[in-house]
């Protein structure tokens, strides 16, 4: 088991966000994580990737308990993310956005930075290799000089997960990767997806609200409605599940006749 | 991984690029020595030619310029490139000032013992000085960074300014170092001039070179994405607190090398001598010189020194034309002389462009 949450409660003022919530997500697995607006899917997000802190319930990753631990610190234990809102370094290139995250690879201390030696240098070389093999994949190759505040909303979205992966993560969360997005860059998107889990062997959890995006990558979809698990299984039984429907089309008001 | 490429097939194809050319290897050791000595071969040039050429009101003006530079080059690590807000950089200059002025008193004598009095003795004491006083001050800056970088933008500003105001008070307070008097060293003819142009530029030489490097590094990138977005550079595993702290503590340490260099360029150093408004001037220069860029620091610190020195003969009134023409400034160019970008890329740009142009104008009349 990569990803486990163990009876996660989140609890703000007198919303309470996310309610008891079980979560398992098996290494080499692309998970979807689906609800309505505020079922606390970006909560959950925010809780395993050390933002918020768990008011109840443990965060298991790897079999370690991160619960409590700061962002930094999951990050560089393997758990990449990106953002709903986007947020990337808007003033700064596609290329140094991605190799932001590549602090941890980077082994040059402060003195040999300062005296730029030779293995400084060999270290930014290889930094920017990888960061342009990562762009390249996500198709942002002719891009890498540009701002990434300049970039179209769907390359800004793709940047992300290119910056996210330079971290080498064992798991990446995408907070609604294909939001903004056109058919023909989602369904790019999906083979992109698939690629990284694939060649990368980085499992993906997804929050999505495209639900064709979401229906055609994932293996397995638990639905969040009100803070709570509704339904949980593959996209078939979850495009047949009552609740499910229920809570995405409303309850069917029995007619009087 | 294996070929990133597969991926190629299924996205849409990638418009062709030309191959981006690998970044260049730095020089050998051998050959960077003999760029620095040339360097300082030159700088002992330049200052021998300065002396004989300028008045000393020109040759002081200068040096105020110089360590202006240092001042708003270190600042501008902090303030502009990791885009934290400190207002009490003339404290680092003072505890740098104090620093190296006391050491170069008390250094001097045996110093001079050991090696005999001399150009040798002077410049080995001076520059331990120097060292000293910014190592007290990058120390300094480590103790007053560690637990308030944690604050953002308005809050730290106010330890910042506070803290520079302790220190002012503090020394103010200090018998040993002359207190409200000031520190004038033992002698009566006050501290040691050890301050000259080769002094002065060399230091603006090392410490546009260290700022320089660190900025365009990872580390550099680090610290402009704390700038940037500090949530999402956290996300991206970006230790944050230990890098303001890192600049924070280099900026410092440049501040104290300002300082040392302005206290043995007189006879003596006050605490009024950095009061906040001195804090004041050298943000004024990195948002004149363009926030974020080394090169613009340096730019706005020659501006200020410039500026204040030509408005000299309207006494009082310069402070009113001063704070005019920070406005006008401000009003027709907010981002400051360079903005955010930096003077050697902008001069190849303008270079290549010329070229292009030429070139342009050459084929239009080889049609003819």
């Amino acid at each position: 088991m990569l990803l486990e949450l163990d009876h996660v409660d989140k609890i703000f003022g007198g919303l309470h966000a996310v309610k008891a919530v079980e979560l398992r997500v098996e290494a080499g697995e692309i998970f979807g994580l689906i609800g309505p607006n505020g079922a606390g899917k970006t909560t959950i997000f925010n809780v395993v990737t050390g933002v918020y802190r768990p008011d109840r319930g443990r965060v298991l990753f790897d079999g370690q308990d991160i619960s409590g631990w700061g962002p930094a610190r999951v990050a560089a234990a393997g758990i990449g993310r990106t953002f709903q809102n986007i947020r990337l370094f808007r003033s700064m290139t596609a290329e140094q956005n991605v190799m932001v995250s590549g602090h941890r690879l980077h082994g040059a201390g402060l003195l040999a930075t300062i005296l730029r030696t030779a293995s400084q240098a060999q270290c930014e070389r290889q930094l920017r290799r990888r960061a342009h093999e990562l762009l390249e994949a996500l198709g942002l190759r002719a891009q890498a000089g540009d701002m990434a505040g300049s970039l179209p909303y769907g390359s800004q979205r793709r940047l992300e997960i290119a910056r996210a992966l330079m971290l080498a993560p064992k798991l990446l969360l995408l907070d609604e990767p294909a939001a903004g997005m056109n058919s023909q860059e989602a369904r790019e998107l999906e083979a992109q997806i698939r690629w990284l889990r694939d060649e990368l062997k980085v499992t993906v959890v997804l929050v999505e609200h495209n639900m064709s995006v979401v229906m055609s990558v994932c293996e397995r979809i638990q639905v969040l409605d009100h803070g709570e698990t509704i339904a949980d299984g593959p996209p078939s039984a979850i495009k047949a599940h009552p609740r499910v429907l229920a809570a995405y089309l409303g309850q069917e008001e029995p007619v009087e006749r | 991984m294996s070929d990133a490429g597969s991926i190629g097939a299924l996205a849409a194809a990638p418009p062709p690029v030309a191959p981006l050319p690998p970044p260049p290897a730095p020089p050998r050791w051998w050959l960077r020595g003999l760029v620095a000595s040339a360097i300082v071969a030159g700088l002992a040039l330049a200052r021998l030619g300065l002396e004989a050429l300028l008045i000393e009101y020109a040759q002081r003006i200068l040096l105020i310029a110089g360590i202006n530079v240092i001042l708003a080059v270190s600042l501008n690590l902090i303030n502009g490139t990791t885009g934290q807000f400190s207002i009490g950089h003339a404290g680092f200059m003072a505890i740098g000032a104090y620093g190296a002025a006391f050491v170069g008193v008390h250094l001097a004598p045996p110093l001079a013992a050991l090696f005999g009095s001399g150009a040798f003795a002077d410049g080995l004491t001076f520059n331990l000085a120097l060292l000293i006083g910014a190592l007290l001050a990058g120390l300094c800056g480590l103790g007053v960074g560690l637990p308030s970088l944690r604050l953002r933008g308005d809050y730290l500003a106010i330890v910042t300014l506070g803290f520079g105001e302790i220190i002012r008070i503090v020394f103010n307070n200090t018998q040993f170092l002359g207190a409200a008097t000031g520190y004038f060293g033992d002698s009566p003819a006050g501290l040691p001039t050890y301050t000259n142009l080769f002094w002065v530029l060399l230091w603006v030489v090392i410490v546009i070179s260290v700022t320089w490097n660190v900025t365009f590094s990872q580390t550099g990138r680090s610290l402009a994405a704390i700038r940037e977005d500090e949530i999402a550079a956290e996300a991206m595993a970006t230790p944050t607190t230990r890098l303001k702290v890192l600049a924070f503590t280099l900026s410092a340490a440049g501040a104290g090398i300002a300082g040392g260099l302005f206290a043995h360029m007189q006879s003596g150093i006050r605490p009024e001598d950095f009061k906040f408004d001195k804090s004041i001037d050298m943000i004024v220069m990195i948002i004149v010189g363009g926030l974020g860029s080394v090169s613009g620091a340096a730019l706005g610190g020659v501006f200020v020194a410039v500026t204040l020195e030509l408005m000299r003969d309207l006494h009082e009134y310069r402070l009113v034309l001063y704070a005019l023409l920070l406005i006008v400034i401000m009003l027709v160019r907010p981002e400051g002389i360079l903005g955010s970008r930096e003077l050697p890329y902008l001069l190849r740009g303008l270079w290549q462009h010329a070229r292009q142009l030429k070139s342009a104008a050459n084929g239009k009349e080889a049609e003819r």
